[in-house]
Protein backbone atom coordinates (compact mmCIF):
# COMPACT_ATOMS: atom_id res chain seq x y z
CA UNK A 1 0.00 0.00 0.00
CA UNK A 2 1.24 3.19 -0.88
CA UNK A 3 1.65 5.59 2.08
CA UNK A 4 3.15 9.32 3.32
CA UNK A 5 3.08 11.03 6.29
CA UNK A 6 -0.05 13.62 5.84
CA UNK A 7 -3.10 13.31 3.52
CA UNK A 8 -4.94 16.57 2.89
CA UNK A 9 -8.53 16.08 1.71
CA UNK A 10 -9.22 18.74 -0.17
CA UNK A 11 -7.60 21.27 -2.82
CA UNK A 12 -9.97 24.60 -1.91
CA UNK A 13 -8.41 27.55 0.02
CA UNK A 14 -7.73 25.34 3.02
CA UNK A 15 -6.59 22.19 1.68
CA UNK A 16 -3.89 24.25 -0.01
CA UNK A 17 -2.72 26.17 2.82
CA UNK A 18 -2.85 22.89 4.54
CA UNK A 19 -0.39 21.21 2.60
CA UNK A 20 2.08 24.28 2.01
CA UNK A 21 2.38 24.44 5.79
CA UNK A 22 3.03 20.94 6.68
CA UNK A 23 5.60 20.94 4.01
CA UNK A 24 7.27 24.36 4.77
CA UNK A 25 7.07 22.93 8.70
CA UNK A 26 9.53 19.51 7.83
CA UNK A 27 6.94 17.17 6.62
CA UNK A 28 8.15 16.28 2.78
CA UNK A 29 5.89 13.73 2.44
CA UNK A 30 2.57 15.01 1.58
CA UNK A 31 -0.34 14.23 -0.55
CA UNK A 32 -3.31 16.28 -1.39
CA UNK A 33 -6.65 14.48 -2.76
CA UNK A 34 -9.27 17.06 -4.63
CA UNK A 35 -12.43 15.75 -6.31
CA UNK A 36 -12.88 18.09 -8.61
CA UNK A 37 -10.53 18.17 -12.35
CA UNK A 38 -8.23 21.72 -10.77
CA UNK A 39 -7.08 22.90 -7.43
CA UNK A 40 -8.89 26.20 -6.40
CA UNK A 41 -11.90 24.60 -4.91
CA UNK A 42 -14.99 27.49 -4.64
CA UNK A 43 -12.71 29.95 -5.36
CA UNK A 44 -12.66 29.52 -8.96
CA UNK A 45 -16.31 30.38 -9.61
CA UNK A 46 -15.90 33.33 -7.30
CA UNK A 47 -14.95 35.83 -10.11
CA UNK A 48 -15.72 38.99 -7.73
CA UNK A 49 -13.91 41.15 -5.91
CA UNK A 50 -12.74 41.36 -2.13
CA UNK A 51 -10.58 38.49 -1.62
CA UNK A 52 -7.26 38.59 0.00
CA UNK A 53 -7.40 42.42 2.14
CA UNK A 54 -6.00 40.33 4.84
CA UNK A 55 -3.29 38.30 3.74
CA UNK A 56 -2.06 40.04 0.71
CA UNK A 57 -3.10 43.39 1.41
CA UNK A 58 -5.14 44.07 -1.71
CA UNK A 59 -8.68 43.15 -3.26
CA UNK A 60 -8.34 39.98 -5.49
CA UNK A 61 -11.18 38.02 -7.28
CA UNK A 62 -11.28 34.30 -6.13
CA UNK A 63 -9.28 32.87 -9.09
CA UNK A 64 -6.59 35.28 -8.07
CA UNK A 65 -6.40 34.16 -4.70
CA UNK A 66 -6.44 30.41 -5.37
CA UNK A 67 -3.79 31.03 -7.99
CA UNK A 68 -1.34 32.48 -5.60
CA UNK A 69 -1.58 29.27 -3.33
CA UNK A 70 -1.88 26.94 -6.33
CA UNK A 71 1.35 28.48 -7.22
CA UNK A 72 3.02 28.41 -3.80
CA UNK A 73 1.68 24.58 -3.72
CA UNK A 74 3.77 24.17 -7.27
CA UNK A 75 6.64 25.20 -5.87
CA UNK A 76 6.88 22.77 -3.32
CA UNK A 77 7.75 18.58 -3.87
CA UNK A 78 3.85 18.10 -2.78
CA UNK A 79 1.98 14.92 -4.96
CA UNK A 80 -1.61 15.91 -5.68
CA UNK A 81 -4.07 13.87 -7.01
CA UNK A 82 -7.18 15.30 -9.04
CA UNK A 83 -10.38 14.18 -9.86
CA UNK A 84 -10.15 12.16 -7.31
CA UNK A 85 -12.55 11.39 -4.50
CA UNK A 86 -12.11 10.29 -1.05
CA UNK A 87 -14.62 7.75 -0.32
CA UNK A 88 -13.32 6.70 3.47
CA UNK A 89 -11.27 7.50 5.95
CA UNK A 90 -10.68 4.43 8.45
CA UNK A 91 -9.18 5.15 12.37
CA UNK A 92 -5.68 3.36 11.49
CA UNK A 93 -6.11 6.61 9.13
CA UNK A 94 -6.37 4.30 5.28
CA UNK A 95 -7.46 6.86 3.09
CA UNK A 96 -9.65 5.16 0.68
CA UNK A 97 -9.95 7.00 -2.87
CA UNK A 98 -11.55 6.12 -6.28
CA UNK A 99 -11.14 7.94 -9.62
CA UNK A 100 -11.37 6.74 -13.37
CA UNK A 101 -7.51 5.91 -14.01
CA UNK A 102 -6.59 4.19 -10.97
CA UNK A 103 -10.17 2.78 -9.88
CA UNK A 104 -10.19 2.01 -5.88
CA UNK A 105 -7.02 3.03 -4.58
CA UNK A 106 -6.07 3.08 -0.72
CA UNK A 107 -2.97 5.06 1.23
CA UNK A 108 -1.97 4.92 4.46
CA UNK A 109 -1.49 8.46 6.12
CA UNK A 110 0.24 9.24 9.28
CA UNK A 111 -1.54 12.10 9.73
CA UNK A 112 -4.75 13.27 7.99
CA UNK A 113 -5.90 16.85 7.31
CA UNK A 114 -9.73 17.59 6.78
CA UNK A 115 -10.28 20.41 4.24
CA UNK A 116 -13.33 19.20 2.46
CA UNK A 117 -15.25 22.49 2.82
CA UNK A 118 -18.80 22.84 3.14
CA UNK A 119 -22.34 23.01 0.95
CA UNK A 120 -25.45 24.36 0.33
CA UNK A 121 -28.62 23.84 2.01
CA UNK A 122 -30.76 22.51 -0.09
CA UNK A 123 -34.32 22.59 -0.71
CA UNK A 124 -35.16 18.84 0.56
CA UNK A 125 -33.01 20.28 4.04
CA UNK A 126 -35.89 23.35 3.20
CA UNK A 127 -38.62 21.57 3.06
CA UNK A 128 -40.66 24.11 0.89
CA UNK A 129 -43.51 23.18 -0.34
CA UNK A 130 -44.74 22.99 -4.01
CA UNK A 131 -44.24 20.52 -7.12
CA UNK A 132 -40.69 19.49 -8.45
CA UNK A 133 -39.88 20.68 -11.14
CA UNK A 134 -36.09 21.49 -13.03
CA UNK A 135 -35.08 25.31 -12.61
CA UNK A 136 -34.46 25.07 -8.95
CA UNK A 137 -30.50 25.93 -8.04
CA UNK A 138 -28.45 26.53 -5.48
CA UNK A 139 -27.30 29.72 -5.56
CA UNK A 140 -23.63 27.93 -5.76
CA UNK A 141 -24.78 25.54 -9.12
CA UNK A 142 -26.08 28.71 -10.65
CA UNK A 143 -22.84 30.70 -9.75
CA UNK A 144 -20.98 27.74 -11.55
CA UNK A 145 -22.90 27.33 -14.00
CA UNK A 146 -22.57 30.98 -15.36
CA UNK A 147 -18.92 31.61 -14.47
CA UNK A 148 -17.10 28.25 -15.32
CA UNK A 149 -19.66 26.71 -18.09
CA UNK A 150 -21.03 29.96 -19.51
CA UNK A 151 -24.31 29.33 -19.14
CA UNK A 152 -27.42 30.82 -18.03
CA UNK A 153 -29.66 28.85 -15.42
CA UNK A 154 -32.79 31.14 -16.12
CA UNK A 155 -33.88 34.20 -17.18
CA UNK A 156 -36.98 35.27 -14.73
CA UNK A 157 -36.12 34.61 -11.63
CA UNK A 158 -36.79 34.67 -7.81
CA UNK A 159 -33.72 34.30 -4.75
CA UNK A 160 -35.22 32.85 -1.44
CA UNK A 161 -32.14 33.45 1.30
CA UNK A 162 -29.74 36.29 1.65
CA UNK A 163 -26.54 34.91 2.22
CA UNK A 164 -23.64 36.15 0.10
CA UNK A 165 -23.75 33.54 -2.46
CA UNK A 166 -27.29 34.85 -3.58
CA UNK A 167 -26.89 38.47 -3.10
CA UNK A 168 -23.71 37.98 -5.46
CA UNK A 169 -25.41 35.90 -7.63
CA UNK A 170 -28.73 38.72 -7.92
CA UNK A 171 -25.66 40.94 -9.14
CA UNK A 172 -24.66 38.19 -11.62
CA UNK A 173 -27.66 37.43 -13.09
CA UNK A 174 -28.45 41.23 -13.56
CA UNK A 175 -25.01 42.03 -15.49
CA UNK A 176 -26.57 38.47 -17.93
CA UNK A 177 -29.04 39.93 -18.49
CA UNK A 178 -32.05 38.17 -16.08
CA UNK A 179 -34.32 39.88 -14.72
CA UNK A 180 -34.36 39.14 -10.64
CA UNK A 181 -37.54 40.12 -9.28
CA UNK A 182 -36.60 39.71 -5.64
CA UNK A 183 -34.63 38.44 -3.04
CA UNK A 184 -36.67 36.52 -0.12
CA UNK A 185 -35.46 36.80 3.45
CA UNK A 186 -37.18 34.34 6.05
CA UNK A 187 -35.33 35.84 8.97
CA UNK A 188 -35.77 40.00 9.99
CA UNK A 189 -31.82 40.90 8.68
CA UNK A 190 -30.00 40.01 6.50
CA UNK A 191 -27.45 36.82 6.01
CA UNK A 192 -25.34 38.56 4.01
CA UNK A 193 -22.67 41.41 4.51
CA UNK A 194 -24.04 45.39 4.23
CA UNK A 195 -21.44 46.11 1.28
CA UNK A 196 -23.23 43.16 -0.50
CA UNK A 197 -26.69 44.27 -0.07
CA UNK A 198 -25.60 47.99 -1.61
CA UNK A 199 -23.43 46.78 -4.45
CA UNK A 200 -25.35 43.50 -5.32
CA UNK A 201 -29.18 44.87 -4.61
CA UNK A 202 -29.26 48.96 -4.52
CA UNK A 203 -26.90 49.15 -6.96
CA UNK A 204 -29.40 47.61 -9.29
CA UNK A 205 -32.59 48.36 -7.89
CA UNK A 206 -33.27 44.41 -6.91
CA UNK A 207 -35.92 44.63 -3.58
CA UNK A 208 -35.10 42.35 -0.31
CA UNK A 209 -38.38 41.20 1.51
CA UNK A 210 -37.11 40.45 5.10
CA UNK A 211 -39.30 38.14 7.29
CA UNK A 212 -40.48 36.82 4.11
CA UNK A 213 -40.38 33.34 2.45
CA UNK A 214 -41.09 31.29 -0.50
CA UNK A 215 -44.68 29.35 0.39
CA UNK A 216 -45.31 27.67 -2.78
CA UNK A 217 -43.25 26.71 -6.28
CA UNK A 218 -45.33 25.65 -9.24
CA UNK A 219 -44.41 24.07 -12.49
CA UNK A 220 -44.85 20.75 -13.87
CA UNK A 221 -41.45 20.04 -15.97
CA UNK A 222 -39.98 23.44 -15.12
CA UNK A 223 -40.92 26.45 -12.41
CA UNK A 224 -43.61 28.54 -13.89
CA UNK A 225 -44.14 30.53 -10.50
CA UNK A 226 -43.59 30.93 -6.85
CA UNK A 227 -45.00 32.73 -4.40
CA UNK A 228 -43.71 34.37 -1.54
CA UNK A 229 -45.85 35.20 2.05
CA UNK A 230 -44.88 37.21 5.06
CA UNK A 231 -44.02 35.30 8.44
CA UNK A 232 -45.01 36.10 11.54
CA UNK A 233 -42.85 36.10 14.79
CA UNK A 234 -42.62 32.10 14.43
CA UNK A 235 -41.90 32.35 10.81
CA UNK A 236 -45.36 31.42 9.81
CA UNK A 237 -46.58 32.43 6.44
CA UNK A 238 -49.15 35.34 7.44
CA UNK A 239 -52.25 34.76 5.48
CA UNK A 240 -53.28 37.73 3.01
CA UNK A 241 -49.77 38.58 2.21
CA UNK A 242 -48.91 36.17 -0.42
CA UNK A 243 -47.74 37.68 -3.50
CA UNK A 244 -47.30 35.09 -6.71
CA UNK A 245 -44.08 35.68 -9.26
CA UNK A 246 -44.05 34.45 -12.61
CA UNK A 247 -40.76 33.06 -12.91
CA UNK A 248 -38.45 30.04 -14.27
CA UNK A 249 -35.74 29.97 -11.68
CA UNK A 250 -35.53 29.92 -7.90
CA UNK A 251 -32.37 30.31 -6.67
CA UNK A 252 -31.35 29.01 -2.76
CA UNK A 253 -28.55 30.75 -0.82
CA UNK A 254 -30.24 29.55 2.38
CA UNK A 255 -26.95 28.90 4.53
CA UNK A 256 -23.68 26.36 4.42
CA UNK A 257 -22.96 23.27 6.22
CA UNK A 258 -19.84 21.44 7.06
CA UNK A 259 -19.26 18.56 4.84
CA UNK A 260 -18.48 15.85 7.31
CA UNK A 261 -19.32 12.58 6.14
CA UNK A 262 -15.86 11.27 5.74
CA UNK A 263 -15.30 12.40 9.23
CA UNK A 264 -18.23 11.41 10.92
CA UNK A 265 -18.02 8.01 8.92
CA UNK A 266 -14.53 7.84 10.79
CA UNK A 267 -16.24 8.39 13.95
CA UNK A 268 -14.54 12.04 14.69
CA UNK A 269 -16.76 13.95 17.64
CA UNK A 270 -19.03 17.19 15.65
CA UNK A 271 -20.06 19.74 17.26
CA UNK A 272 -24.11 20.32 17.07
CA UNK A 273 -23.52 24.11 16.57
CA UNK A 274 -20.79 23.95 13.71
CA UNK A 275 -21.70 20.73 12.30
CA UNK A 276 -17.95 20.55 12.18
CA UNK A 277 -15.60 18.58 14.35
CA UNK A 278 -14.78 19.13 18.01
CA UNK A 279 -11.10 20.06 18.01
CA UNK A 280 -8.41 21.61 20.34
CA UNK A 281 -6.02 24.38 20.30
CA UNK A 282 -3.85 21.98 17.72
CA UNK A 283 -6.92 21.76 15.33
CA UNK A 284 -6.98 18.09 15.71
CA UNK A 285 -9.94 16.26 16.37
CA UNK A 286 -10.99 13.54 18.48
CA UNK A 287 -9.02 11.02 16.78
CA UNK A 288 -5.25 11.48 17.20
CA UNK A 289 -3.56 12.64 13.56
CA UNK A 290 -6.36 13.83 12.26
CA UNK A 291 -6.68 17.18 12.03
CA UNK A 292 -8.95 19.46 10.43
CA UNK A 293 -9.60 23.30 9.03
CA UNK A 294 -11.26 25.92 6.89
CA UNK A 295 -15.40 25.19 6.30
CA UNK A 296 -15.54 21.94 6.84
CA UNK A 297 -14.42 22.67 10.68
CA UNK A 298 -16.84 25.70 11.13
CA UNK A 299 -18.20 27.79 8.04
CA UNK A 300 -15.87 31.13 7.69
CA UNK A 301 -16.95 34.70 6.26
CA UNK A 302 -13.47 35.53 4.67
CA UNK A 303 -10.70 33.08 3.20
CA UNK A 304 -8.26 34.71 4.65
CA UNK A 305 -9.17 33.45 7.49
CA UNK A 306 -9.29 30.31 6.30
CA UNK A 307 -6.00 30.03 5.09
CA UNK A 308 -4.64 30.98 8.59
CA UNK A 309 -6.67 28.64 9.89
CA UNK A 310 -5.74 26.07 7.81
CA UNK A 311 -1.37 26.99 8.05
CA UNK A 312 -1.91 26.15 11.66
CA UNK A 313 -3.68 22.86 11.18
CA UNK A 314 -0.80 22.11 8.26
CA UNK A 315 1.81 22.64 11.18
CA UNK A 316 0.26 20.63 13.75
CA UNK A 317 -0.08 17.27 11.18
CA UNK A 318 4.28 17.92 10.69
CA UNK A 319 4.19 18.41 14.11
CA UNK A 320 2.20 15.36 15.03
CA UNK A 321 4.51 13.21 12.35
CA UNK A 322 7.49 13.91 14.00
CA UNK A 323 6.60 13.33 17.66
CA UNK A 324 4.59 10.78 16.63
CA UNK A 325 3.94 8.45 19.58
CA UNK A 326 5.42 10.72 22.12
CA UNK A 327 3.35 13.29 22.47
CA UNK A 328 1.48 13.94 25.97
CA UNK A 329 -2.21 15.77 25.78
CA UNK A 330 -3.89 17.49 28.54
CA UNK A 331 -6.80 19.25 27.02
CA UNK A 332 -9.12 22.04 29.06
CA UNK A 333 -12.46 22.92 27.85
CA UNK A 334 -12.86 26.48 26.50
CA UNK A 335 -16.32 27.47 28.51
CA UNK A 336 -18.24 30.67 27.25
CA UNK A 337 -20.86 32.98 27.80
CA UNK A 338 -24.31 32.95 26.70
CA UNK A 339 -23.78 35.57 24.27
CA UNK A 340 -21.20 33.39 22.11
CA UNK A 341 -22.74 30.47 20.35
CA UNK A 342 -19.27 28.01 20.14
CA UNK A 343 -15.65 28.45 20.20
CA UNK A 344 -12.88 27.17 17.76
CA UNK A 345 -11.06 25.40 19.37
CA UNK A 346 -13.18 23.70 22.12
CA UNK A 347 -10.04 22.59 24.26
CA UNK A 348 -7.01 23.71 24.92
CA UNK A 349 -3.86 21.36 24.31
CA UNK A 350 -1.74 22.57 27.19
CA UNK A 351 0.80 20.09 26.23
CA UNK A 352 1.82 21.93 23.11
CA UNK A 353 1.23 25.88 23.04
CA UNK A 354 3.52 26.56 20.09
CA UNK A 355 2.33 30.12 20.38
CA UNK A 356 -0.50 32.56 21.04
CA UNK A 357 -3.79 30.82 20.39
CA UNK A 358 -6.56 32.59 18.63
CA UNK A 359 -9.55 31.41 19.38
CA UNK A 360 -12.51 32.13 16.57
CA UNK A 361 -16.31 32.37 17.70
CA UNK A 362 -19.35 33.56 16.72
CA UNK A 363 -22.28 35.60 18.63
CA UNK A 364 -26.26 34.49 18.88
CA UNK A 365 -27.21 38.27 18.10
CA UNK A 366 -26.07 41.74 17.37
CA UNK A 367 -24.23 42.97 20.39
CA UNK A 368 -22.77 47.05 20.64
CA UNK A 369 -19.88 48.46 23.20
CA UNK A 370 -18.87 45.03 24.67
CA UNK A 371 -15.38 44.11 26.70
CA UNK A 372 -14.53 40.37 25.91
CA UNK A 373 -12.87 38.88 28.88
CA UNK A 374 -10.90 35.44 28.37
CA UNK A 375 -10.24 34.20 32.06
CA UNK A 376 -8.83 30.91 34.06
CA UNK A 377 -9.88 30.52 37.80
CA UNK A 378 -10.54 34.48 38.01
CA UNK A 379 -7.01 35.63 36.27
CA UNK A 380 -7.25 37.63 33.41
CA UNK A 381 -5.92 36.19 30.13
CA UNK A 382 -6.35 38.86 27.61
CA UNK A 383 -9.64 41.30 26.68
CA UNK A 384 -10.25 42.93 23.61
CA UNK A 385 -13.30 46.00 23.58
CA UNK A 386 -16.11 45.62 20.90
CA UNK A 387 -17.78 48.25 19.04
CA UNK A 388 -20.14 45.85 17.67
CA UNK A 389 -20.71 42.14 17.30
CA UNK A 390 -22.94 40.53 14.63
CA UNK A 391 -23.89 36.99 13.76
CA UNK A 392 -23.04 37.41 10.56
CA UNK A 393 -19.39 37.90 11.23
CA UNK A 394 -16.88 35.52 12.73
CA UNK A 395 -14.98 36.87 16.10
CA UNK A 396 -11.92 36.00 17.55
CA UNK A 397 -9.89 36.45 20.35
CA UNK A 398 -6.24 36.13 21.21
CA UNK A 399 -4.40 34.44 23.96
CA UNK A 400 -0.63 34.69 24.80
CA UNK A 401 1.06 31.67 24.90
CA UNK A 402 3.04 33.23 28.14
CA UNK A 403 0.31 33.65 29.73
CA UNK A 404 -1.38 30.22 29.23
CA UNK A 405 2.45 28.77 30.35
CA UNK A 406 2.49 30.71 33.81
CA UNK A 407 -0.89 29.70 34.42
CA UNK A 408 -0.25 26.89 35.81
CA UNK A 409 -2.59 24.07 36.49
CA UNK A 410 -6.18 25.78 35.11
CA UNK A 411 -9.27 23.71 35.08
CA UNK A 412 -10.85 25.57 32.18
CA UNK A 413 -10.35 29.08 29.89
CA UNK A 414 -13.65 31.26 30.07
CA UNK A 415 -14.82 33.55 27.64
CA UNK A 416 -17.16 35.89 28.81
CA UNK A 417 -19.14 39.07 26.97
CA UNK A 418 -19.70 42.10 29.93
CA UNK A 419 -20.46 45.60 29.02
CA UNK A 420 -17.61 47.85 28.26
CA UNK A 421 -17.27 51.12 30.58
CA UNK B 1 -31.50 70.93 -1.65
CA UNK B 2 -31.36 67.35 -2.16
CA UNK B 3 -31.24 64.37 1.08
CA UNK B 4 -29.69 60.90 0.14
CA UNK B 5 -29.84 58.13 2.38
CA UNK B 6 -27.06 55.87 2.60
CA UNK B 7 -25.93 52.48 4.09
CA UNK B 8 -22.32 52.71 4.91
CA UNK B 9 -20.28 50.13 3.85
CA UNK B 10 -17.08 50.37 5.71
CA UNK B 11 -17.52 48.14 8.31
CA UNK B 12 -20.68 45.71 9.95
CA UNK B 13 -22.02 48.85 11.84
CA UNK B 14 -23.97 49.54 8.77
CA UNK B 15 -24.23 53.15 9.54
CA UNK B 16 -27.72 55.46 8.16
CA UNK B 17 -26.27 57.75 6.35
CA UNK B 18 -28.09 60.98 5.33
CA UNK B 19 -26.11 63.63 3.00
CA UNK B 20 -27.36 66.70 1.89
CA UNK B 21 -26.56 68.37 -1.39
CA UNK B 22 -27.35 72.37 -2.56
CA UNK B 23 -28.79 72.58 -5.62
CA UNK B 24 -25.61 72.50 -7.46
CA UNK B 25 -24.72 68.89 -5.91
CA UNK B 26 -22.02 70.21 -3.33
CA UNK B 27 -22.11 68.34 -0.04
CA UNK B 28 -23.06 70.49 2.50
CA UNK B 29 -23.74 67.91 5.19
CA UNK B 30 -23.11 64.68 6.03
CA UNK B 31 -24.48 63.16 9.44
CA UNK B 32 -25.72 59.29 11.01
CA UNK B 33 -22.04 58.53 10.27
CA UNK B 34 -20.23 57.01 13.55
CA UNK B 35 -16.61 57.69 11.94
CA UNK B 36 -14.53 59.56 9.54
CA UNK B 37 -14.66 56.81 7.30
CA UNK B 38 -18.08 56.87 7.33
CA UNK B 39 -17.50 60.57 6.06
CA UNK B 40 -15.66 59.67 3.26
CA UNK B 41 -17.79 56.90 1.81
CA UNK B 42 -20.71 59.06 1.76
CA UNK B 43 -18.84 62.12 0.09
CA UNK B 44 -17.63 59.53 -2.94
CA UNK B 45 -20.90 57.80 -3.25
CA UNK B 46 -23.44 60.53 -3.94
CA UNK B 47 -20.22 62.32 -6.06
CA UNK B 48 -18.94 59.85 -8.06
CA UNK B 49 -19.85 56.21 -7.31
CA UNK B 50 -17.31 53.48 -8.69
CA UNK B 51 -17.41 50.06 -8.74
CA UNK B 52 -14.60 47.07 -9.68
CA UNK B 53 -16.75 45.26 -12.35
CA UNK B 54 -16.02 41.41 -12.59
CA UNK B 55 -17.09 39.25 -15.45
CA UNK B 56 -16.52 36.60 -17.66
CA UNK B 57 -15.57 36.23 -21.09
CA UNK B 58 -15.89 32.68 -23.26
CA UNK B 59 -12.71 30.86 -24.65
CA UNK B 60 -11.33 28.94 -26.83
CA UNK B 61 -8.75 25.85 -27.99
CA UNK B 62 -8.72 24.85 -24.58
CA UNK B 63 -6.71 21.67 -23.64
CA UNK B 64 -7.90 21.52 -19.76
CA UNK B 65 -11.53 21.93 -20.78
CA UNK B 66 -11.40 25.00 -19.45
CA UNK B 67 -14.95 27.05 -21.04
CA UNK B 68 -14.73 30.76 -19.84
CA UNK B 69 -12.47 33.44 -18.45
CA UNK B 70 -12.82 35.87 -15.35
CA UNK B 71 -11.61 39.15 -15.44
CA UNK B 72 -11.86 42.20 -13.58
CA UNK B 73 -11.72 46.15 -14.38
CA UNK B 74 -8.43 47.34 -13.35
CA UNK B 75 -9.37 49.82 -10.99
CA UNK B 76 -12.60 50.63 -9.95
CA UNK B 77 -15.06 52.89 -12.95
CA UNK B 78 -17.77 55.01 -12.68
CA UNK B 79 -21.15 53.11 -11.51
CA UNK B 80 -22.71 54.49 -14.73
CA UNK B 81 -20.66 52.35 -17.10
CA UNK B 82 -20.93 48.81 -15.62
CA UNK B 83 -23.66 47.68 -18.05
CA UNK B 84 -21.76 49.38 -20.83
CA UNK B 85 -18.71 47.54 -20.24
CA UNK B 86 -20.33 44.29 -19.35
CA UNK B 87 -21.67 44.37 -23.35
CA UNK B 88 -18.43 45.08 -25.08
CA UNK B 89 -17.06 41.86 -22.95
CA UNK B 90 -20.66 40.16 -23.78
CA UNK B 91 -19.56 38.55 -27.62
CA UNK B 92 -15.99 38.62 -27.27
CA UNK B 93 -14.46 35.23 -27.16
CA UNK B 94 -10.70 34.39 -26.53
CA UNK B 95 -8.20 31.50 -27.77
CA UNK B 96 -6.22 29.94 -25.45
CA UNK B 97 -3.37 30.74 -23.62
CA UNK B 98 -4.77 33.56 -21.44
CA UNK B 99 -3.10 34.42 -18.38
CA UNK B 100 -4.07 36.15 -14.99
CA UNK B 101 -3.05 39.45 -15.46
CA UNK B 102 -3.52 39.58 -19.47
CA UNK B 103 -4.97 42.94 -20.64
CA UNK B 104 -8.87 41.50 -22.21
CA UNK B 105 -9.85 45.30 -23.50
CA UNK B 106 -7.14 48.27 -23.81
CA UNK B 107 -10.24 50.46 -22.80
CA UNK B 108 -13.53 49.46 -20.91
CA UNK B 109 -16.27 51.91 -22.53
CA UNK B 110 -14.19 54.67 -22.66
CA UNK B 111 -13.18 54.92 -18.99
CA UNK B 112 -9.50 54.52 -19.84
CA UNK B 113 -9.56 51.49 -17.58
CA UNK B 114 -8.28 48.07 -18.99
CA UNK B 115 -9.73 44.81 -18.28
CA UNK B 116 -7.62 42.00 -17.19
CA UNK B 117 -7.85 38.26 -16.94
CA UNK B 118 -8.36 36.78 -13.47
CA UNK B 119 -7.50 33.67 -14.27
CA UNK B 120 -5.78 31.06 -16.51
CA UNK B 121 -7.12 28.74 -19.43
CA UNK B 122 -4.66 26.75 -21.23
Amino acid sequence: MKQYDVIVIGGGPAGLAAAISAYDNGCKDVLLIERDNRLGGILNQCIHNGFGLHTFKEELTGPEYADRFIREFHNRNIDHMTGTMVIEITPDKTVRAVNSTDGLIDIKAKAVILAMGCRERSRGQLSIPGSRPAGIFSAGTAQRLVNLEGQMPGRRVVILGSGDIGLIMARRMTLEGANVLAVVELMPYSGGLKRNIVQCLNDYGIPLYLSHTVINIEGNKRVTAVTVAEVDENRKPVAGTEVRYECDTLLLSCGLIPENELSSQLGTKLSRVTNGPVVDSSLETTIPGVFACGNVLHVHDLVDFVSEEAALAGKNAALYVQHLGTTNKELIPVTFSPEIRYTVPAFINMDSITGDIKVRYRVGNNYQNKKVLVTSGGKVLSQKVRRIMAPGEMEDVLIPADKLRSAGRIAEINIKVTDNG
Amino acid sequence: MDNRELTCICCPMGCQITVTMDDSGTVTSVTGNTCPRGDVYARKEVTSPTRVVTTTVRVTGSISGVRTVSCKTASDIPKDKIFDIISSLKDMTLSCPVCIGDVILEDAAGTGVPVIATSNAV
